[in-house]
């Protein structure tokens, strides 16, 4: 289990190199010039070249990126532009906001399309196998920063049950302390159920934005991977010998057909990562996402850096997870890897 | 479960579709319905312009923000402009952004994974890197990395799309190009003399065309949401042109004062053709290879 | 010979509706299993043999309908009873072991525990005790080293290990009749030897009748008291096995036995079968789904056949079938 967990991470080491220099060059493409931004408007063409020496913007475009590879091996994600603050400690602060809202909005969605995805399956071509289909591929068909502006229009503008789309937490309130930087959690474990409860409240709308554009996949791939397992021949076997229906669908075809959709899950996170910056925009969270968008609005290149090399990161994380998770529930990966 | 039949004699091509296309339908009326609405969106594509009430790019600020209404069917937005028919008008760029995306990234990705399963070794490899740098990156920010850096085009938006979709695409057609390497038709055209590339391009692509056409259909729709998500960070496309996604863009902060008819039109418009490709696609992949059904 | 038979299928049809048209799978199938009776479902690949057996235990495909017909079992009609019923009745009353051993059985499972599965479903076994009893029935079903195969799971064990385990799960409620569809196809010949002598005394010590479904007619011939023999759909013909194989009468099963490579002298005089089956989507099948391959076909061949089922001892469907010999003969007019 140990070595292929390292194997699979030494799988990945060049896919990260790659993004390594891909991010590198693609900031540096981006319009503008940091050193005329940096210099301030006023300055003169030679206060610009300054700036620019100081910077290290002189150099050639390969020692540009060897500075770059030094400072990271140092955990030197470089500073911000637009708000001088180094970046590793703005990522860290703005890491759990998105993190947090992204498990949350993938757990919606599993809630919501595994049960569904199961159902469609019992009845294929019914009805209600229809009518999955149906809802869960407008969900994913809609742009996911408009899902969440309806969803504020309705909830909260019509019929006043959600809250304002103002961020992590109410004014009123102050954040819990920082154990985790989950608001959820850390609410909990300092003891403060008001703090949780005004939490949770502005976690709604956004996690569940992000939950509708998730459904379809789960749910489809939930969907087919059961439908492939109740026609199986030990599902056969199960119903010959009488067991119960339950015991039927949950524990004999269910497990066996959660393999595929745990795969999937790997997928999907990816797809919430993306859609994570539009939603962020839409509900002002303070999150990576919008603190990558604005910075790449204004070619500041070194949080973009740093923001696309921690998701890169973040995702190889967790493609492992899921092989292990894999590897929990299926023994042959265990026992014969 | 075995059924007890002999195989049905196969039938030819043509006809053999079109039977089968039925069947299809039949067990799936919702297949029907995606068609007919593809239909309905590639006639107002081709004929939009010619037909709406308004120029679609003619502002009239006395106009502005006026609901529904007999003169403007869906209202007008912020510079007194014609909702109807800017959705209408553009249909034609949606589509077209669509299908661009879609057929650039066939052909770049068709052709190197075809490539790399057929030559196997460094071409392999070297596809395979590319493929997985791309998919280490969230492919949504990849986008918008692309689009910033090169310019807010629309040719910019649509190689974007087609490569942030490359991995997915080079990856089955590589799957098939393997199996096929040592096909006989493949054998018979190297023997007559044919060269690689000619193998490549006019042999093992185009069968490998019908496994990609039902991912095309579901790029279809991620390209088009694709776009209306960049826009609505400002890397979409430059207004004044009628876009769907930079309608609901610019629409979207007029919701909370009310006036909904600017991003929800575009928005349902959006959502309806993104919704047949959709389901066209699953449409395809019934047909296509019934096995897999979902 | 008057007692309740364990089980009696009465009339059976069964329809499959396809892409390319229904296809008439069954077409009146009677026969019936008296109580500790093994009797052998023989015929060629596409005869209906598994479909009767599925149709049966009610695991027939979707697409499949039961058009006609009982199964009597206990005095439930299997064919006609609720989901909850026939749930109760599989396992504790009807089992069946299936082909592919391996593919049959939960890969993620440990085998013990889906034996105490059915034992904690039918055999009011309290869920504590399961494992334990899943053990003892491993060891009964000849699985050395129980204790520790029990934790163990399909994928590490061989076909034939499979097999047994399939058999140890369908006979944990110790029902009253097995099918076993094909349950040495896939198996290497020492290995099938052993697994039907395990079957043969496992069905003996618990008095449990038995049906073999086999295309092999030698294999059928000596594990069985009696032959069923079944094409396309219907039964053609349904005798003890001593007077089946000395004495066929439908021209069918005098084909499938000169066809047996034990009846052969020599490769040379390996018979084939002419013709293949018919077509079962056709509407215009004649009422005998042979005809038109037998070398023994008359007019009379072109009406309905006569009925099969009954309470003789050696059923023939076929209007001009061969001779009976004298011996039988005998029997035949007295019974």
């Amino acid at each position: 289990m140990l070595t292929m967990i390292l194997k699979r991470a030494g799988m990945a080491i060049p896919s990260l190199i790659g993004v390594v220099i891909v991010t590198f060059l693609l900031t540096r493409a981006l319009p503008g010039d940091p050193a005329a931004y940096f210099a301030g408007p006023a300055a003169t063409p030679q206060a610009i070249e300054q700036v620019r020496v100081k910077l290290g913007l002189d150099k050639s475009l390969i020692a540009q990126f060897g500075n770059y590879v030094v400072d990271l091996a140092h955990g030197n994600f470089g500073t911000s532009l637009t708000t001088g603050q180094p970046v590793v400690s703005e990522l860290i602060t703005r890491l759990p906001a998105s993190a947090e809202l992204t498990l949350l909005g993938l757990l919606v969605s599993i809630i919501i399309a595994v049960p569904l995805g199961i159902l469609a399956a019992t009845k294929p071509n019914s009805l209600i196998d229809h009518a999955c289909r149906i809802a869960t591929t407008l969900g994913v068909s809609l742009p996911v920063f408009f899902t969440g502006l309806i969803l504020v229009y309705v909830f909260y503008y019509q019929l006043g049950w959600a809250p304002a789309p103002l961020g992590r937490i109410d004014v009123f309130f102050d954040p819990p302390p920082a154990y985790t930087g989950f608001y959820l959690i850390d609410s909990l474990i300092a003891g403060q159920p008001e703090t949780f409860m005004a939490a949770l409240k502005q976690l709604i709308l956004p996690a569940l934005t992000l939950g509708i554009f998730s459904l379809a996949p789960i749910a489809r791939m939930t969907r087919a991977s059961m439908l492939a397992v109740l026609s199986s021949d030990f599902v056969r076997t199960a119903r010959a010998s009488g067991l119960a229906s339950y015991t039927v669908i949950v524990t004999y075809a269910f497990r066996n057909a959660m393999l595929p959709v745990i795969t999937t899950l790997g997928m999907v996170f990816s797809f919430l990562l993306g859609a994570n910056v539009l939603v962020e925009k839409v509900f002002a969270w303070p999150g990576i996402g919008s603190y990558a968008v604005e910075a790449l609005l204004a070619s500041d290149f070194a949080p973009v850096q740093g923001f696309v090399l921690t998701m890169a990161v973040m995702y190889v994380a967790l493609n492992l997870l899921i092989d292990v998770l894999y590897g929990v529930i299926d023994p042959r990966v265990r026992l014969e890897a | 479960m075995t059924v007890i039949a002999t195989t049905p004699q196969r039938e030819g091509g043509l006809a053999a579709l079109i039977k089968h296309s039925r069947y299809i339908i039949a067990e799936n009326p919702v297949t029907g319905f995606a068609f007919a609405l593809f239909v309905l969106i590639v006639l107002a594509a081709i004929l939009g312009p010619e037909i709406v009430p308004y120029n679609p790019l003619t502002s009239d600020t006395a106009q502005a923000l006026k609901p529904p209404s007999a003169h403007h069917w869906f209202g007008t937005d912020q510079l007194g402009r014609d909702v109807f028919s800017r959705v209408v008008v553009a249909t034609r760029l949606d589509f077209f952004i669509a299908v661009a995306s879609v057929v650039l990234v066939f052909l770049m990705g068709g052709l190197a994974g075809v490539a790399a399963g057929f030559f196997g070794g460094w071409t392999d490899r070297i596809v395979g890197r590319v493929a997985d740098t791309i998919m280490a990156f969230p492919l949504f920010v990849l986008a918008m990395g692309i689009v910033a850096a090169l310019g807010n085009t629309v040719q910019n938006i649509v190689l974007a799309t087609a490569i942030v979709n490359f991995p997915l695409y080079a990856r089955i057609a590589r799957a098939e190009a393997n199996i096929r390497r040592d096909a006989g038709f493949v054998e018979a055209a190297r023997l007559s003399g044919n060269a690689d590339w000619r193998i490549l391009a006019f042999q093992i692509l185009p069968n490998v065309f019908p496994l990609l056409v039902v991912q095309m259909s579901l790029t279809m729709g991620y390209a088009i949401l694709n776009a209306a998500g960049l826009s609505f960070i400002g890397l979409g496309v430059r207004p004044p042109t009628p876009e769907w996604g930079i309608m609901v863009a610019e629409g979207a902060q007029f919701i909370v004062s009310g006036e909904w008819w600017n991003a929800a039109f575009p928005g349902a418009a959006l959502m309806v053709a993104v919704f047949c490709f959709n389901l066209l696609g699953d449409g395809l992949r019934d047909m296509i290879d019934p096995r897999r059904r979902t | 010979m008057a007692a309740t038979p364990a089980l009696s299928v009465e009339g059976l049809s069964v329809e499959f509706r396809t892409r390319s048209g229904i296809v008439r799978a069954l077409d009146n199938v009677s026969f019936s299993v008296d109580k500790g009776e093994t009797i052998a479902l023989v015929g060629e690949s596409g005869s209906g043999k598994s479909v009767t057996a599925y149709a049966v235990m009610g695991i027939l495909d979707p697409a499949g309908k039961v058009t006609a017909g009982r199964a009597m079992l206990d005095g439930l009609d299997l064919l006609h009873a609720s989901p909850s019923q026939l749930a109760d009745v599989r396992g504790r009353k009807i089992a069946m072991i299936f082909q592919n051993p391996r593919t049959a059985l939960n890969p993620i499972r440990p085998v013990g525990q889906q034996i105490a599965d059915v034992l904690i479903r039918h055999g009011n076994v309290p869920r504590k005790e399961a494992p334990a009893q899943a053990v003892e029935m491993l060891r009964s079903v000849g699985i050395t080293d129980p204790a520790r195969r029990a934790k163990a799971y399909p994928f590490e064990m061989s076909g034939g290990m499979c097999q047994r385990v399939m058999i140890g799960i369908a006979l944990a409620a110790k029902p009253w009749l097995l099918i076993a569809d094909e349950p040495t196809t896939g198996l290497d010949v020492t290995t099938q030897a052993v697994i039907m002598d395990l079957v043969n005394d496992l069905a003996s010590q618990m008095g449990m009748a038995t049906i073999f479904i086999t295309h092999d007619l030698a294999l059928a011939g000596q594990r069985s008291s009696r032959i069923v023999v079944m094409h396309a759909g219907h039964v053609v013909e349904n005798a003890p096995t001593r007077e089946l194989s000395t004495n066929p009468r439908h021209p069918y099963t005098a084909e499938l036995i000169a066809a047996t490579p034990d009846s052969a002298a020599s490769l040379d005089e390996l018979a084939s079968i002419p013709g293949s089956l018919p077509d079962l989507r056709r509407t215009d099948l004649p009422p005998c789904r042979y005809s038109e391959r037998c070398p023994r076909k008359i007019d009379a061949c072109a009406q309905p056949l006569p009925y099969a089922g009954g309470s003789i001892s050696h059923i023939v469907a076929c209007w001009n079938p061969l001779p009976a010999s004298s011996e039988f003969e005998a029997k035949a007019s007295a019974a």
